[in-house]
């Protein structure tokens, strides 16, 4: 094969692409047990009001109606984060969103549910709404969690990382720019859907379209009180995820509590409307960011300010709020560093995690402002990020630790693939290019809930037959990861991947992984499954080795055979040699676990962007557009992603090709837009995702930087490609026309806003003028680590 | 509530089905016949998912009335495959990582079958305009078009 490697970096079809392409595929929609009843949730039609009163009686009265649940019926509150455990089932006393579940009923058909949520009765008494950053900032407006008047803030945070006055007393040159980044949401195809069976002896078994099953095992333990072992969720396969699932969500309660009530099975599918009220997407996040450079473009300091409208929930808030500071030291060396950030409440869908979680948005922020600062400088786009990259095994002024780094070399083969440099500027008028980068996480260094157990554990079962079975609770969205997991136990066992039966996402079957979200899998449960399928190749090895008489240390696996090296006829089939390892020690049955080293820093929040390693992307898009329409078609795109290894190039080409697809969605079309607290359009006609039509070739460029700490040194792919995009985009429109569009998405209005802005002399820019004075309080300081290089 | 008997040729075999008049063809396909491999996305003809063959052209399930297509012959992912042996556009997408979740995947095949049965050589263009009305947010669209390229290649 050439390269020493039995199966690993090659282009193979997922394990589960025939099951695909036949349809055999069983989503949690797809599942039927006998006499399953249909679940349906009644929603707030108001975005602030109290609940003066519930009458369910005519609803209970029909025929076919079989059990009808309010908020009183589960009265135990659940959130994702410990901290911030602020949302029931179904309201109690208020409601605080259109689309907010108040009721919700198990009748024997669809028709008799619809007519059963007819029939309830509920008492709004109307309260004020607070439906943007402006009302939920200020004093006058009603509080949404609590009682009277007040500003509605979720949390704010104030850091100082070395010495900012000090940082930008020494610049040469000192740039404020004020940027806004919409909201807009996952619209996964599949849409969420939970099918609860609560059976005779009293076990409740759930199959959910859900990224995180153990995180919504101990919730549902927790809401339903009932013992965790008497609850079983499955995960089936998402219809795609991106965030969208990955925390308990009201429909999941509802269906087991019917179930519990009933003894009959229930399905509550929602439909693409109650899919964006659930929402739980991309925040709005508004910007403003101070960075002083010097003379030769190497920043000296930055101070960034970022102001989140979270809607009516916490979700993942506190930890989105953090997001939007985190990662800028990252890709570039920042010796001093002052991060704030507020995030409200507003009675709109509540904001939680999206692909690049609470990055994007100041990845937009930053990217923009340093092609700026290039050329004020007189330095170019590629120029004032290689001054400012990240170098390997390095630290950052706020605490991450930095291993392989490929940030550089991504920069340089995409502006060479692209030949950007001789290109950027010097395109025709309605032409342009743009360059941006990134960087992303493979994986929380922190668990959700605080504990010091594994984050990953994994199975690995050898039966006499030489049957391999791998038992994970890693949950496929569609990113592969039960691809993955079988390609790194088939690389180390001499096998292929589809050789291999793999039990995933179930926690009555597979030991426990965090779930699908923070691009942990790849990183946490791949090096759990190669601990776990090193044992089991160990005592195989053992045991051929012990007949041959031969060293250990000289046996390959490879082919299904195991034998010395370079002489395959020696030692045995791999069935053969499982049959012997169980018969020298037993049962081939061995687990393995991964737990990330302790990175937090000394400060507060610190747990938020740590990760045992980064992955690194650059991206540089050509784009063509109209002058007269303002219209934005983008033509070719290239990207650089330093994964560490690719376990599997197709699958790594599909994550850096679907993180762009969703890159030029946010960049150009999609906004989870309001008027007043109503959905100005929750159907995916009126919410534009990209078609076919509209999107562009892309070249991809795999860098491999090898992570020493990373399963065969792989780092993520699932997220961080969709973080430069944005900006590439917006900084290539700018090099086509001559505007700022500071504001995403950047819409054909905008554009011409933007261009009409220059033709009556202005600066050509469209976007916030300023940011709200807000009083962050005095930061806390935090010294840089020790070890920590300034530039 | 008015029901009919009606009768359906699906892959190749006659099904008998009464139904009430108002339900759709997706709901029959995905309720009565247990023919679960055709999705839904939105139950409104936003995204494509549900698209089965009608006489051999491309149809949204979700907007057609079952008691409408009485007596006609309708093609879903299930029938794709003939005898066992998967169709070249199922094996095609297989390989070239066009399905990432899978789940617009049975009414990309579908669609994109219609497509080369109409089509003798489509270029690319042809091929986005045939696909245009398929949602899919995994996988950026351009390894489907290389999956449906290469069949189209190979029956020249």
């Amino acid at each position: 094969m050439g390269t020493g490697h039995n199966v690993l970096g090659r282009a193979l079809p997922r394990v589960d692409s025939m099951e695909q392409v036949t349809g055999a595929t069983r989503f949690a929609d797809d599942l039927t047990l006998p006499g399953t009843l249909v679940g349906r949730q009644l929603l707030s039609t108001h975005p602030h009001a109290v609940i003066a009163g519930i009458d369910t009686s005519r609803a209970e009265a029909l025929d076919g109606v079989r059990a009808v649940i309010t908020g009183s019926d589960l009265p135990i509150t659940y959130g994702i984060l410990p901290v911030s455990q602020d949302e029931n089932t179904l309201a109690i006393d208020r409601v605080r969103y259109v689309g907010e579940p108040v009721a919700a009923v198990a009748a024997d058909d669809a028709e008799i549910a619809e007519r059963a949520l007819s029939l309830i009765k509920v008492d709004y008494e109307p309260l004020e709404e607070v439906v943007d950053l402006e009302q939920g900032l200020s004093e006058d407006r009603p509080l949404i969690h609590g009682e009277g008047t007040g500003r509605n803030v979720h949390r704010s945070v104030a850091l100082e990382f070395g010495d900012v006055d000090e940082g930008f007393g020494v610049a040469d040159h000192i740039r404020e720019d004020v940027f806004h980044y919409s909201g807009n949401t996952h619209a996964a195809l599949e849409t969420h859907c939970a099918l609860a069976s609560y059976d005779a002896v009293g076990k409740l078994t759930l199959w959910s379209s859900t990224q995180v099953p153990h995180y919504l095992h101990r919730s549902l333990e927790r809401v339903l009180e009932l013992p965790a072992g008497r609850i079983r969720v499955v995960a089936t396969p998402n219809g795609g995820g991106f965030g969208g699932k990955t925390e308990p969500f009201s429909h999941e309660f509802a269906a087991a509590k019917l179930s519990m009530l009933t003894g009959r099975p229930v399905r509550i599918n929602l439909s693409r409307e109650e899919v964006f009220y659930a929402h739980r997407g991309r925040h709005p996040v508004l910007m403003w960011v101070r960075t002083g450079f010097a003379a030769d473009g190497r920043i000296t300091a930055m101070h960034f300010r970022s102001f989140l409208d979270g809607g009516a929930y916490s979700s993942y808030g506190i930890v989105s709020m953090y997001y939007t500071g985190a990662l800028q030291t990252a890709t570039y060396q920042i010796p001093n560093y002052r991060f704030e950030g507020v995030r409200v409440f507003t009675n709109k869908p509540a904001c939680g995690p999206k692909r690049g979680h609470g990055t994007p948005q100041p990845r937009f922020a930053l990217e923009c402002q340093l092609d700026r600062a290039a050329a004020d400088l007189g330095m170019e786009p590629v120029g004032i990020r290689l001054v400012n990259a990240v170098e390997p095994d390095s630290l950052t002024v706020n605490h991450l630790r930095i291993t392989s780094c490929g940030l550089s070399e991504c920069i340089v083969e995409v502006a060479g693939a692209s030949d950007f440099t001789a290109r950027h500027g010097r395109l025709p008028h309605g032409h342009g290019m743009g360059l941006a980068v990134g960087a992303y996480m493979s994986g929380a260094g922190l668990p959700i809930y605080w504990n010091d157990m594994p984050q990953s554990e994994v199975q690995v079962k050898v039966d006499r037959g030489g049957g391999v079975t791998v038992y994970s609770m890693a949950t496929d969205v569609g990113q592969g990861s039960t691809t993955m997991l079988a390609t790194v136990v088939a690389e180390l066992l001499g096998l292929q991947p589809s050789d291999l039966a793999m039990v995933t996402a179930d926690t009555d079957l597979t030991p426990v992984d965090l779930g699908s979200y923070s691009s942990r899998v790849t990183f946490m449960a791949g090096n759990a499954a190669v601990e776990a399928t090193g044992k089991v190749r160990d005592r195989v090895v053992r045991a051929v080795a012990e007949k041959l008489e031969a060293n250990p240390a000289d046996l390959v696996l490879a082919d299904g055979r195991v034998s010395v090296a370079g002489d395959p006829a020696t030692g045995s089939d791999w069935a053969e040699a499982v049959r012997m390892a169980i018969a020298t020690e037993g049962p081939l049955i061995e687990s393995g676990s991964y737990r990330a080293p302790e990175l937090a820093g000394p400060y507060k929040g610190s747990g938020v962007g740590i990760s045992p390693a980064y992955s690194y992307s650059a991206c540089v898009v050509l784009v063509e557009c109209d002058a007269q329409t303002g219209m934005v078609a983008v033509e070719r795109v290239w990207l650089a992603h330093d994964v560490g290894r690719s376990i599997n190039s197709l699958l790594v080409e599909g994550q850096i090709e679907g993180g762009v697809y969703m890159g030029l969605g946010e960049a150009l079309f999609e906004e989870q837009a309001f008027r007043g607290g109503l959905h100005r359009g929750p159907s995916l006609l009126d919410y534009k995702i990209p078609t076919i039509l509209e999107m562009p070739p892309v070249e991809f460029i795999i860098v491999e930087s090898i992570d020493p700490g990373g399963p065969f040194g792989a780092k993520e792919v699932g997220q961080g490609p969709l973080l430069p995009v944005v900006p590439a985009i917006a900084n290539a429109v700018h090099d086509a026309l001559g505007v700022y569009v500071d504001e995403v998405p950047i819409t054909p209005d905008r554009v011409v806003a933007a261009l009409r802005d220059l033709a009556r002399g202005g600066s050509g820019r469209f976007g916030p003028e300023s940011v709200p004075d807000f009083d962050f309080g005095t930061p806390v300081r935090v010294e840089p680590p020790e070890g920590f290089v300034a530039p | 509530m008015a029901e009919q008997v009606i009768s359906l040729q699906v892959n190749g075999a006659e099904h008998r089905i009464l139904t009430a008049d108002h339900r759709t063809l997706l709901e029959v396909l995905r309720e009565d016949m247990a023919m679960v491999g055709t999705k839904h996305g939105c139950d409104l003809g936003e995204c494509g998912a549900c698209t089965v063959l009608l006489d051999g052209r491309p149809v949204l399930a979700c907007l057609v009335l079952a008691v409408q297509v009485d007596g006609r012959t309708i093609t879903t992912i299930e029938g794709m495959a003939e005898d066992g042996t998967p169709h070249p556009l199922q094996t095609a997408f297989s390989e070239k990582g066009a399905a990432q979740c899978g789940y617009c995947t049975p009414a990309m095949l579908l669609t994109a079958r219609a497509l080369l049965d109409e089509v003798q050589a489509p270029d690319p263009d042809d091929i986005r305009q045939a696909l245009a009305g398929n949602l899919c947010r995994c996988t950026g669209y351009n390894k489907i078009i290389e999956a449906v390229e290469a069949v189209a290649g190979a029956q020249d």
